[in-house]
């Protein structure tokens, strides 16, 4: 039998939209919270009210005694939980206290409302330690950390003191960013269920088969004993990349009182418990000569963590990728404090970097006279400048060029109307390109439907839509014929959706899949019944790739409008153009440009979790108080791309498109402000009380 | 969720009766205190709902005022001729708050009753001397979150800040209330509702308990006016005020006949500049002139180093939007 059509067909590159875009807007895409369970009970939350103590009491009578309540649970009588490595998620393990509202008990009842009542009620009396929550640039109890996001903490080439002793012109400046949370549409929500020894959670994760293997441990259960399903997920940026406390707190509570327990954060809740970006003090040093040809490049970092887990926010490893300087230094220190664990944030590390590096660019520019689109290309190299291997495709001067071509860069003007004045600005953009071993399988079936199985899952990035795509181009198949199926660890192992590799992994293995899949068609006539099936493993290949580096870059250009007597700043226009391996839909690539870009002017402009350092916590938690940018605050967003043909990476040639959008975007807007103001804004974000003059 | 008994009546009588008890809240949008009620800070025992008894007209009265009745909803006020024409500060005023969502449902007399966004009064966790008095104010402790709170102290307490768009334009205009309590109705300026919170930070009116707003009555239209509302956040939209400012003016040739200044975001109330007014009112319609008049205004402020920017934020734009108006 041939599955061959007579003309090739084509999917990928070609604007489809979502598969589930319909499900979607109708409410008919069922989230973790949403699944109905019979009989279920839920689970709420209560924080501790100090940073650091001991729990010293906990009075839950009046609570046990309102009708619909079913437990109380909290560390004096919960069930003992297995191994873990993120302590975070020993909850109800001991009466210590490690950050403000971290959960140290829950009230299960018949309904939310009951339960959120109930929760009031509970007295709980503290020993009250003095708390430490306030990052610095050179904290006393700073150290180097082991590790940075799975890479070193420090890479050293040539001599910096010496080159910058020589250098012609210097930069050495501090730049800080400030704290900010993920913030998910879904807030993070888990329905657990217990059938004997077998545990089902319906969880709004990026990474099923995580979540299973760590809830597995907890609970000393093998993971072929749990099943983890993410069928839809509402956002997750990283927050949902490992398992949250409430993951644990509803298997737990549905073990103890024997039914079905939903549990979701609230809005306020998500800010102590489901992780953030942390605040970064960081330091820049560049020496160039006359031409802005740099010769020193240093780069140190500054983040805090928990006291509970390490995370360290990897802010220079991007830089190491970055300018041909040939004496370079990066390093980090990481300070533990009585503060919720940080965690991986789009753009991890590169986001709060590349403001700080490109504005430092800026600077330099500012300080040569050279022009800073020019700058940035005069600097560019083939090699990485760190390890030296060569680049699989390197972008960066293809994507100045045409985004300076796309905005008018040479015909940009500073202007004053109405008491708004313009400014404009540039930075670089980039984000690794990661890959990670994957599964797939597909079963063809006789009338001639396939169904694609593996454990990805789409947070809502369109990636059932790219691996139907995908699929479809391999079978030769019209879309409507394959079904994809993801989001359960039921399927095929896949890693999770993190780190821009969730395309590439995945996309990869369902390339095999397909391949392997009409190669085995070629050769049969009839299909049993029960399908035909073939399963695929992409670690080989991603063991053979050759040793090259791999990454996407960007260039982003802004425009704002700063108001003389308000200081009031607006992005009029930002235009992006990315150079990330092969587009394989460009509605929803575009999409995630622009959400990356959209964080970008949130986080340029908006974004600050703040931290009162008396009451040792982060206060502005509700969207009301802690803003990003809303509707009115979006400009004309032009994202655009240039195609890379890169055979090196994957099969598919594709790249990520996830983060790159946020890398940078600070940068070219506080660059514009410096344009249009004459005021260098050094620490994120930039607001109006920066601007002001008397 | 906390059990409270629910009412609907359907006169303003048993409204004002069931409403007089202590720990009954009276609703109307509810965009307002259902929130509170989710967190905790409001605790009602008994919800009197006034959807059945509010009026819903604006009506021009026969001396060129306006009565609005409590129940109007926001964007109705917001979009009707009248105010459009003759008020044109306050249909800025409320269109700069909230979303169009939100607008849809809450209330004329909600709006000037809603409760302050200070983080720490928000969250029952923390202190707060207006919600639980004598447990302190972090806003006003070293470090702590006052970025968006008043530089005008009316306590020594609080400096919360009064949310309300809608109140600093009503209070440009001079507008009274219409007040309903055992049976009969009392007129009180706008600008009295709001008390001093000397000594108690959590009673921010002097409202009676059971007194119901039933209406707003603005007075008539005065020739040659022209009124602006220009309000300063972080965001474009959907952001409450860092500062705000009403303004109304009326020229004689080049000099000010009549002058009207009010602030949001800077005090616990609506903050009419007063003194600011009478220095230019009279005088000469120059920048220099209403520069001097609000800087004197702002003598009196006592702004922490968080929000020390308001002083030059609140000075630029009574300045810009009095020559706006010029
Ligand atoms: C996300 C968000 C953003 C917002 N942004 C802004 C903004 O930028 N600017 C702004 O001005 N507002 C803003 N608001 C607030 C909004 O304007 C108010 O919530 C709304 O006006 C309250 O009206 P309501 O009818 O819903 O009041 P309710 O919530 O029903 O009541 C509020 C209070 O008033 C009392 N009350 C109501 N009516 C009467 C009456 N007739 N007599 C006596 N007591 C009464 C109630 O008992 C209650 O204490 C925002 C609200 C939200 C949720």
């Amino acid at each position: 039998m041939s599955i061959q059509a007579p003309e090739r067909l084509s999917f990928i590159g070609r604007d489809i939209e979502r598969v589930d875009a319909r499900l979607k807007v109708t409410g008919r895409a069922t989230y973790a919270y949403e699944y109905p369970a019979e009989h279920v009970a839920y689970a709420y939350g209560i924080g501790a009210a100090v940073a650091r103590g001991r729990i010293t009491g906990i009075d839950s009578s009046a609570a046990q005694g309102v009708e619909g309540v079913i437990a109380v649970l909290d560390h004096t009588g919960a069930p003992r939980l297995g191994e873990t490595n993120n302590r975070e998620l020993l909850v109800f393990q001991s009466d210590r206290v490690s950050y403000r509202g971290q959960l140290i008990a829950a009230v299960i009842a018949e309904s939310f409302e009951t339960a959120r009542d109930a929760s009031q009620l509970v007295s709980v009396s503290y020993e009250q330690d003095e708390h430490d929550v306030v990052l610095t640039e050179d904290h006393p109890a700073s150290f180097r950390p082991e590790h940075v996001a799975y890479r070193v903490p420090e890479v050293s080439v040539g001599d910096v003191e010496t080159a910058l002793a020589q250098a012609e012109i210097t930069v050495d400046q501090a730049y800080a960013t400030a704290a900010a949370h993920h913030m998910a549409l879904e807030p993070h929500a888990s329905l657990a269920i217990w059938e004997e020894d077998q545990l089902t959670v319906f969880e709004s994760s990026q990474y099923a088969y995580e979540a299973r293997d760590v809830i597995a441990k907890l609970f000393a259960l093998g993971p072929e004993q749990v099943r983890v399903i993410n069928g839809y997920v509402g956002g997750g940026f990283g927050s949902k990349g490992s398992p949250r406390p409430q993951m644990v707190i509803a298997a737990m509570a549905s073990r103890v009182v024997g039914r079905p327990v939903k549990m979701a954060l609230t809005r306020q809740q998500m800010f102590p418990v489901s992780g953030y970006r942390g605040p970064t003090v960081q330091r820049v040093r560049l020496g160039a000569n006359r031409d802005g040809e740099l010769t020193a490049f240093e780069h140190r970092a500054a983040a805090q963590t928990s006291r509970l887990h390490d995370f360290a926010e990897p802010c220079t490893t991007g830089t190491r990728t970055m300018y041909a300087a040939a004496n370079r230094f990066d390093t980090h220190r990481l300070t533990r404090l009585d503060v919720p664990t940080p965690s991986f944030c789009r753009g991890p590390g590169e986001a709060p970097g590349f403001f700080a590096v490109e504005s430092a660019l800026d600077e330099l520019a500012i300080a040569s006279g050279v022009d800073p689109v020019e700058l940035r290309i005069r600097n560019d190299t083939t090699r990485d400048p760190s390890t030296g291997h060569e680049y699989s495709t390197r972008n960066l001067v293809a994507c100045l060029e045409e985004g300076a071509r796309i905005y008018g860069w040479s015909r940009r003007r500073n202007q004053e109307a109405e008491g708004w004045r313009t400014g404009h600005g540039v930075a670089s953009s980039m984000y690794p390109t990661y890959q990670m071993p994957s599964r797939a399988a597909i079963v063809a079936y006789p009338d001639g439907t396939f169904a694609v199985r593996l454990a990805a899952v789409d947070i809502g990035t369109g990636s059932r839509t790219a691996l139907l795509q995908i699929a479809a181009e391999q079978l030769q198949v019209p879309l409507a014929r394959v079904n994809v199926e993801i989001g359960d660890t039921s399927l095929p192992y896949a890693v999770g959706a993190f780190a821009s590799l969730g395309t590439a992994s995945w996309g990869h293995a369902v390339h095999l899949a397909g391949r392997e899949m009409r190669q085995l068609l070629e050769g049969t006539d009839t299909i049993p019944p029960e399908g035909l099936r073939v399963e695929v493993d992409t670690a080989e290949e991603i063991q053979a790739r050759p040793a090259k580096a791999n990454a996407a870059f960007g260039a982003q250009f802004a425009q704002v409008s700063v108001r003389r007597h308000t200081g009031e700043v607006r992005v009029d226009r930002l235009v992006g153009v990315f150079a990330a391996g092969r587009i394989v839909n460009p509605r929803t690539t575009r999409s995630q440009l622009i959400g990356g870009m959209t964080w970008g002017i949130s986080m340029a402009l908006l974004e600050e979790t703040a931290l009162d350092p008396n009451l040792g916590e982060y206060v502005t938690s509700d969207l009301a108080s802690f803003h990003f940018a809303s509707c009115a605050d979006i400009p004309r967003i032009e994202a655009s791309w240039i195609e890379e043909d890169d055979a090196d990476i994957n099969p598919v040639g594709v790249k990520g498109v996830g983060e790159i959008g946020i890398v940078g975007t600070a940068a070219a807007i506080a660059n514009a402000v410096f344009d249009a103001t004459g005021v260098r804004v050094r620490s994120l974000p930039v607001r109006l009380d920066d601007l002001l003059g008397d | 969720m906390r059990p409270f008994e629910y009412f609907r009546p359907s006169s303003l009588a048993d409204a004002a009766q069931l409403g007089a008890v202590s720990g009954a809240k009276y609703i109307a949008g509810g965009t307002n205190l259902v929130d509170l009620m989710k967190l905790g800070v409001e605790q009602p025992d008994r919800v009197v709902d006034l959807r059945d008894v509010l009026e819903q007209e604006i009506q021009e009265l026969e001396d060129g005022s306006i009565r609005i009745g409590a129940g109007v909803r926001n964007t109705d006020l917001a979009s009707h001729p009248l105010i459009r024409r003759q008020y044109p500060a306050m249909s800025r005023a409320i269109v700069a708050g909230a979303s169009g969502q939100i607008r849809n449902v809450a209330t004329t007399g909600g709006n000037l009753l809603q409760r302050t966004r200070c983080v720490y009064f928000q969250d029952v966790s923390r202190p707060c001397n207006k919600r639980a008095p004598g447990t302190g104010c972090p806003a006003l402790e070293s470090g702590g979150l006052s970025r968006g709170l008043a530089i005008f102290r009316t306590s020594e307490e609080c400096i919360a800040t009064h949310p309300s768009d809608l109140a600093v334009a009503l209070v440009a205009f001079d507008a009274e209330l219409a007040l309903w309590r055992d049976g009969q109705e009392r007129r009180l300026p706008l600008e009295q509702l709001y008390t001093s919170q000397e000594s108690a930070p959590g009673r921010e009116t002097i409202l009676e308990p059971g007194e119901i707003i039933t209406a707003v009555h603005l007075p008539a239209p005065v020739d040659g006016r022209r009124s602006h509302y220009v309000k300063v956040r972080d965001r474009a939209s959907f952001a409450f005020s860092l500062v705000s400012v009403a303004a109304a003016v009326e020229l004689d040739g080049d000099t000010v006949r009549g002058v009207r200044i009010a602030l949001g975001g800077v005090a616990s109330r609506p903050w009419r500049a007063r003194s600011a007014e009478q220095a230019i009112q009279g005088a000469p319609a120059t920048s220099a002139n209403f520069s001097r008049a609000i800087r004197d205004e702002l003598t009196t402020a006592v702004p922490t180093a968080d929000n020390r920017f308001k002083l030059a934020l609140a000075h630029n734009l009574v300045v810009s939007t009095l020559e706006e108006l010029i």
